[in-house]
């Protein structure tokens, strides 16, 4: 790490400078925008504080226990935002569970297989690469699943007639939500596959011009960024694999039945 | 014969019903009052119990896929997955026959599901099933989106089923069509099958 450049926090605050002339701006114009400007950012400020400082801490202390607690706090966290995300999420404990099985499942095997194969920091699970790399990997795996139960869902419960219609001629379960099904995969796909196709092209992708501002080769710096994505694209299909077919088995039975009620009730639409 | 005992779902039963070969049964009954509930308990699309048969074939001994091609059933309102109806047949060279006995032309096959009449598609929906050539037959409001030269078409093909031994289970709200095709004539109440009672005339 050779060419870092340390921040003081009053070059942070000049940064906010023109945050603060787009507020003032929005003030005078009567935009309305200038307090969601504000509290946002301030939001921003105290979250990433705190992150800064847990981080530190957690770094510190260099606790296995710490770290599989924090990573599980992540997990429960994107298990959440995955049950919010859809409209028609499963009912009851599969609601947030499903999510919660799949990532964790795809997340800790993915983030683990690259700590001690290809990463290998001494111990493999210390926190300063454990928890940044479950992080990446989560979250977009988050993304993939929420999307892919998202479609699946409201897709099975707009096209009920069509899957029963297929049912009732003697299809399997499986064969007759096949198209649903197809549909709902590319939708939890197209995200990492428009980030790969993008990536280097139209942005560099935040972590490599992160290493790269810390003074890390370019080089360098594409490699880890290409075991990232390999790392973070092979989440999200086992991810969203994983989900998808556990949603189907659950939304059907062994008598070859579409079970929607097992789907939660629609929710007020705002 | 298809032999039903004691069968209830959430909302039908227990209700016993015998349909002999070649016999057809009409159910009617308000609306909400368990007809269509009936029908999907039979083909087992809702979670139901009880017994039922097919000439002694016991639906529970089989997959459901293979007991829905011995009892096929045609709900009230067709469902269809792909763009063109060819694609939704199993079995096309079945096909030709169905299609003139139901007044539809021979290239209706080709057609885009999206551009289908509501007729149209009850009709292709009818057809699309006998092609699996079922051993008994539900339908749901065969007719109810027909007009009468097309529902004298799909009556004469149902009594063509009838004549080949079929057992027919027809939901309908017109006692004229449950007299044009020979039926016993049952009434559902509150999920509850029971012979219908003639008003006095």
């Amino acid at each position: 790490m050779n060419g870092y450049l340390a921040l003081s926090y009053l070059d942070v605050a000049l940064a906010a400078l023109f945050l603060l002339i787009a507020a003032t701006v929005s003030l005078l114009a009567r935009l309305g925008l200038e307090r969601r400007l504000v509290f946002v950012s301030l939001r921003m400020v105290v979250q990433l504080a705190l992150v800064g400082l847990l981080l530190k801490a957690l770094f510190t202390l260099a606790s296995p226990w710490l770290t599989l607690f924090a990573a599980l706090f992540m997990l429960a966290m994107a298990s959440r935002e995955v049950g919010a995300r859809q409209q028609r999420p499963l009912a009851g404990i599969w609601g947030y569970g499903l999510g919660a099985t799949t990532m964790m499942t795809a997340g800790m095997l993915i983030t683990v297989f690259a700590l001690t194969l290809q990463i290998r920091p001494d111990p493999w699970w210390a926190p300063r690469y454990a928890l940044p790399l479950f992080g990446m990997i989560l979250g977009n795996t988050m993304n993939g699943v929420a999307l892919a139960l998202d479609g699946l869902h409201v897709a099975l419960v707009r096209e009920r007639v069509a899957v029963e219609a297929r049912l009732l001629l003697g299809h399997t379960r499986f064969r007759a939500v096949q198209p649903v099904l197809v549909r709902a995969l590319r939708a939890g796909f197209t995200p990492i596959l428009n980030a790969m196709a993008a990536t280097g092209v139209i942005s560099l992708p935040g972590m490599m011009t992160g290493q790269i501002l810390a003074g890390v080769d370019p080089r360098e710096a594409v490699k880890y960024q290409l075991l990232i994505m390999f790392l973070i694209s092979g989440a999200t299909g086992l991810g969203v694999l994983g989900a998808v077919w556990g949603s189907i088995l659950l939304l059907t039975d062994r008598r070859d039945r579409l079970r929607l009620e097992r789907l939660a009730p629609p929710r007020e639409r705002l | 014969m298809l032999a039903i005992e004691g069968l209830r779902s959430d909302l039908v039963g227990p209700v016993d019903l015998a349909v002999a070969a070649g016999e057809c049964v009409t159910i009617e009954g308000a609306s909400g009052c368990g007809k269509t509930r009936f029908l999907r308990a039979i083909v087992d699309l809702d979670p139901n119990r009880g017994r039922v048969r097919l000439d002694g074939r016991q639906r529970e001994a089989m997959p459901a896929w293979r007991w829905r091609r011995l009892v096929g059933m045609v709900p009230a309102e067709s469902g269809w997955w792909a763009d063109r109806v060819s694609e939704h047949f199993e079995r096309p060279e079945a096909l030709p026959p169905l299609l003139e006995a139901l007044g539809l032309p021979p290239d209706s096959p080709d057609w885009e599901v999206s551009r289908l009449s509501t007729g149209e598609r009850h009709r292709l929906a009818i057809a699309r099933a006998l092609c699996l050539e079922p051993r008994a037959l539900l339908l749901d409001e065969p007719t109810a989106s027909l007009d009468a030269a097309a529902t004298a078409r799909v009556e004469a093909l149902l009594r063509r089923l009838l004549r080949a031994g079929r057992p027919l289970v027809v939901v309908t709200h017109d006692p004229a069509q449950a007299r044009r095709l020979g039926a016993r004539r049952l009434a559902m109440r509150e999920g509850h099958l029971s012979a219908m009672v003639e008003p006095p005339s």
